[in-house]
């Protein structure tokens, strides 16, 4: 079997004490959705933020399309083609929501209206609200703002810190579609989610994590399936 | 601890040094007020080392000290006070009542245009009627023999007195500003209380009546038992002893009057340094030190952070206050004038971060060492100036140059505390 | 009642003197809002930032004057101006990469970047006393008035004179362009908005892969020539005397904190507010009423609410006010 398009490969480490991951494996395939799910404190955001740089790892390591980018800083790992939404603080709250996407687009020389229009195709609200401070919307429409900020770079893979935390279940509906859309344009999705049935639905791969290791690992259907996931982590 | 010592010898051998090169006179003169300002700097370490917080206003604390002075020790001006003196007082509690009353409307009212409109009435009603007893009364004080008075004069009460009345005056001070700022964000504190010291300064340059502003009052009479140099020498007896010593009088009676003084402010540094150090080891010094290692654990475990940084912020501002009640009442004079923040604030914060911030001994041996560099640099700058630039020709840039080496002691003080702060952020003898 | 000549004495004492004052002091209040934003710590060299950077500019303007260079009606100091701030920017950048950087990649607390700052104020005050001394330096030069109280006199017939001193003239139009200059910098530019982005979300901002190093440079860059603009602008119309630089810290740290730090608007907006303030608690508003009132009513006293030795004590009881009724300030700054 050919290798993920990006993958964190048997990572260890943590914030300067005791280790939170213990060979933990994260992959994602080319225009897929993977999710990572588990108990409080099992390490979910903690995987995810080794994955994209923001850790020091004392073991294993993480490629991106073939590419070891182990020892890249976050920033550099944008340039590369990830992009990453945290799970707080994940826009600018008194600039306009156009000035958001541009800063997203920071990093680009190119001319990127093409890419803005796509995102306000993607979330036509944000459109509307284009001029307005971002930090005056709703919850909601700020985390359509921190993804479209994220996809301003077009980036290949893009990482999402629990994106549903702290909004309705009609919002979450509405985002985990629009998720759907943007994994349809090829871009590969991993995020780590709490509404774990929800998100098991829609992804293709999940990961189940317990006290930073791999618990389970299986096709989002799969896992659904799974009575001893049901019964363990999904209240049945 | 050896290592501690050396560094108070080395310190001790400076003054020592001083005292054999250019003059024991001097050395005591410099030695005298770097006791002060080491006063002044546990002061300070008290709030910054025990409670992290950050004081800008340590030149106001210690003019209050020194207007303590003024109002316990000066001697009275009867017709002065008969004059307004009444009036003013009268004047100042009208003052202080309707800004009592406006907080309590404030406080009391339910909120909405009505409390502002009270509240703002009440001000403005307050202040017309402070102005109306307050001005009349004080140009009835300041017509009273301006040239040598217009003030109200002290209460002729003994000048050790007014060392604590100097403390509680700063303590005073410091419960208002500390109401106010603490609490908030860290800068807030350093910005107001560099305000309020400004402030202070102001008020005692310009009101007159108070201690006669920048006409400065002289001649206050010294803290028991500080003889004074000119009964000394009339004193057959001393006259007798420091010739059979084979002393000239005059130097002896100034070098024994400064002794003196050095004696006094080493007892009040030594038991300031031991109430604090005792307060520092008790629950409460401990806890002082959790809440400033982590305040948000501390508030968390129930401690009242706010309170307590008002406690320390005002224990630390007394302490200041006697240390410029001490200050003055050495000079024998007010000189508000006098008061510059560079030296009266960030020199003591020099000494604090040298020496340690945390540990009192530290503290000290900042105040020591910043203050023998500070006043022999002072002395000794010009003539090294003039060393520097004896090759130039006479002419403007060579009188510049020379002029502006006193400018120097500024530039070397930001260069060491810079240099300290970055290599060395603990100090010389560390917080333990 | 007269109405036309109390509103001239108006506009003579308060108004126009508090516009210029306002300004320069909105200026000064600029840099300590834009270093709070970007490096988050009050900046208590700010001061004797403008002290030097004024100092570099008297010096180029002497020398401009001693080749017989001027400009016209206005003053020399204007052309010494982009001299002087390109001076003063290399000395911030430098203290930066001496002092400062060093706390920041320690991510050192807010209080011990204070601390440092004072230190660095020590240094600067020094230098400056240094070089130009520590007495009244007055370098203004070109045309007096824009129109003297005799010539308005003359043109209206009023009993009362509007003086429009040129440095008044100046000082608002300067800062209007610099302002308006900057919130199209800030507003438009590609750099000016990744500043924004900086001082609103750091985490975020270096995620998008915004420049940290470049940000802070161009921030010092600019309070830079905000504070040099701000400390000739002063000295133009009153005079140059360190000490004074050094005391005007209080005003503009009020100013920022009015408006609330970090937020540039408000910091223009303090800037007035405390100026006009001032002028109006120590101005002696006995000519005014007198001329409002009828004459039996007219007052006696100067109705001076405070002297103007107290002009520091306004400032303060109004950055007391701020602190205990809205810490952020008008326009909502940010807390650390």
């Amino acid at each position: 079997m050919a290798e993920p398009f990006l993958i964190g490969e048997a990572m260890t480490g943590g914030y300067g004490g005791a280790d939170i991951l213990h060979s933990c494996t994260i992959a994602v395939e080319k225009g897929q959705i993977a999710v990572i799910v588990g108990p409080n404190g099992a390490g979910k955001s903690t995987a995810m933020k080794a994955v994209f740089g923001m850790l020091k790892l004392r073991a294993g390591h993480v490629k991106l399309d073939g590419e070891d980018i182990t020892a890249l800083a976050p920033q550099a790992r944008v340039a590369k083609g990830m992009g990453f939404v945290p799970q707080t603080h994940n826009i600018f709250t008194s600039m306009t929501v156009e000035e958001n996407l541009e800063m997203g687009a920071f990093l680009r020389t190119d001319d990127f209206s093409d890419t803005m229009a796509q995102v306000y195709d993607l979330f036509p609200i944000l459109k509307q609200k284009r001029l307005q401070p971002a930090g005056e919307l709703s919850g909601g429409q700020r985390q359509q703002v921190a993804v479209g900020r994220a996809l301003m770079t077009r980036p290949k893979v893009l990482m999402l810190d629990e994106p549903t935390a702290g909004v309705s279940p009609i919002v979450m509906d509405e985002l985990f579609d629009r998720i759907i859309e943007v994994a349809r344009t090829g871009i590969s999705i991993l995020m780590v989610e709490q509404n774990a049935r929800q998100a098991l639905e829609i992804a293709d791969k999940g990961y189940v994590l317990v006290q930073g290791a791999n618990r389970f690992t299986d096709t989002g259907k799969a896992l659904l399936a799974d009575p001893e996931v049901r019964r363990s982590f999904l209240g049945g | 601890m050896t290592r501690n010592l050396a560094l108070f010898a080395a310190v001790g051998l400076l003054f020592l040094l001083t005292g054999m090169f250019q003059s024991w006179n001097l050395a005591l003169s410099i030695l005298n007020i770097s006791l002060i300002s080491a006063i002044m700097a546990l002061g300070v370490n008290i709030q910054w080392g025990y409670a992290g917080l950050f004081n800008t206003g340590i030149m106001g604390f210690t003019a209050l000290g020194g207007l303590a002075v003024v109002l316990v020790s000066a001697r009275p001006v009867a017709e002065g006070w008969a004059a307004g003196g009444s009036g003013i007082l009268l004047g100042l509690f009208l003052g202080a009542a309707s800004i009592a009353l406006a907080i309590f409307a404030w406080n009391r009212l339910p909120k909405g245009g009505l409390r502002m409109a009270a509240t703002l009435a009440i001000v403005v009603a307050g202040f017309v009627l402070f102005r109306m007893v307050f001005d009349p009364a004080v140009n009835a004080v300041e017509a009273f023999n301006p040239a040598t008075a217009g003030n109200i004069g002290g209460l002729g009460l003994p000048a050790t007195l007014a060392w604590p009345v100097g403390g509680l005056l700063a303590a005073g001070a410091a419960w208002a500003i500390g109401k106010i700022a603490l609490g908030l964000r860290s800068d807030y504190l350093a910005i107001a209380t560099l305000g309020i010291a400004e402030i202070i300064i102001a008020v005692m340059k310009n009101e007159d009546w108070l201690a006669r502003g920048v006409k400065n009052i002289i001649d206050m009479p010294r803290p028991w038992p500080v003889p004074y140099e000119v009964s000394l020498q009339q004193s057959a007896a001393f006259v007798d002893w420091a010739t059979r010593w084979g002393f000239a009088p005059t130097t002896a009676s100034s070098i024994i009057v400064k002794l003196i003084y050095a004696a006094l402010f080493l007892a009040v540094l030594l038991a300031v340094i031991w109430l604090s150090e005792r307060a520092l080891k008790s629950p409460w010094g401990r806890m002082m030190r959790a809440i400033r290692d982590n305040e948000v654990s501390a508030a968390a475990m129930g401690k009242d952070v706010t309170r307590r940084h008002l406690q320390v912020f005002i224990l630390g501002s007394a302490v200041v206050g006697i240390a410029g009640a001490m200050y003055t009442s050495m000079a024998g004079q007010l000189t508000p004038g006098e008061y510059n923040p560079l030296r009266f604030t960030f020199l003591i914060w020099v000494m604090v971060i040298v020496g340690g911030s945390g540990n009192n001994w530290g503290a000290v041996l900042g105040g020591l060492l910043i203050g023998w560099l500070w006043l022999i640099v002072e002395s000794l700058g010009p003539m090294v100036m003039g060393g520097i630039v004896a090759g130039l020709s006479e002419g403007p840039l060579k009188a510049h140059l020379i002029d502006s080496a006193q400018h120097m002691r500024l530039l070397t003080m930001g260069v060491v505390l810079l240099l300290v702060l970055r290599f060395s952020p603990r100090g010389l003898i560390p917080e333990k | 009642m007269d109405i036309l000549n109390a509103l001239v004495v108006f506009l003579n004492f308060v108004f126009i003197p508090g516009l210029a004052y306002g300004a320069q002091l909105a200026l000064g209040a600029l840099g300590v809002t834009l270093i709070y934003g970007i490096l988050r710590f009050s900046n208590f060299a700010h001061g004797d930032t403008m002290a030097f950077g004024t100092m570099v500019t008297i010096l180029f303007t002497w020398w401009f004057q001693s080749m017989g260079i001027s400009f016209g009606v206005l003053p020399t100091a204007l052309l010494a101006l982009p001299f002087g701030i390109a001076i003063t920017a290399a000395m911030t950048l430098g203290t930066d990469r001496v002092v400062y950087r060093f706390y920041r990649k320690q991510k050192a607390a807010p209080v011990i970047l204070v601390m440092v700052s004072l230190g660095v104020m020590f240094v600067m005050n020094g230098i400056v006393r240094l070089i130009i001394g520590v007495d009244d330096q007055n370098f203004a030069d070109g045309g007096r008035f824009l129109i003297s109280a005799g010539d308005f006199k003359t043109m209206t017939g009023l009993a009362e004179g509007l003086a429009i001193k040129s440095t008044q003239a100046v000082t608002v139009v300067t800062a209007l362009v610099v302002m308006g200059l900057l919130f199209w910098f800030l507003q438009k530019t590609r750099t000016g908005k990744s500043m924004r982005a900086f001082s609103d979300n750091e985490d975020l901002a270096l995620l998008s892969g915004i420049n940290p190093d470049r940000v802070v440079q161009v921030t010092w860059i600019i309070a830079a020539a905000l504070a040099t603009i701000a400390g000739v602008l002063y000295g133009l119309d009153k005079s140059f005397k360190p000490f004074v630089y050094f005391q005007l810290l209080l005003p503009i740290f009020a100013a920022a904190i009015v408006g609330g730090l970090g937020s540039p608007i408000g910091a223009i907006a303090g800037g007035f507010v405390i100026a006009f303030s001032e002028v109006m608690v120590t101005y002696a508003w006995k000519k005014v009423v007198t001329y409002l009132v009828p004459e039996s009513m007219a007052p006696e006293g100067l109705l001076q609410l405070m002297s103007t030795d107290y002009k520091f004590a306004v400032s303060f009881a109004i950055l007391i006010l701020v602190l205990i009724f809205m810490p952020t300030g008008l326009f909502k700054g940010k807390s650390v």
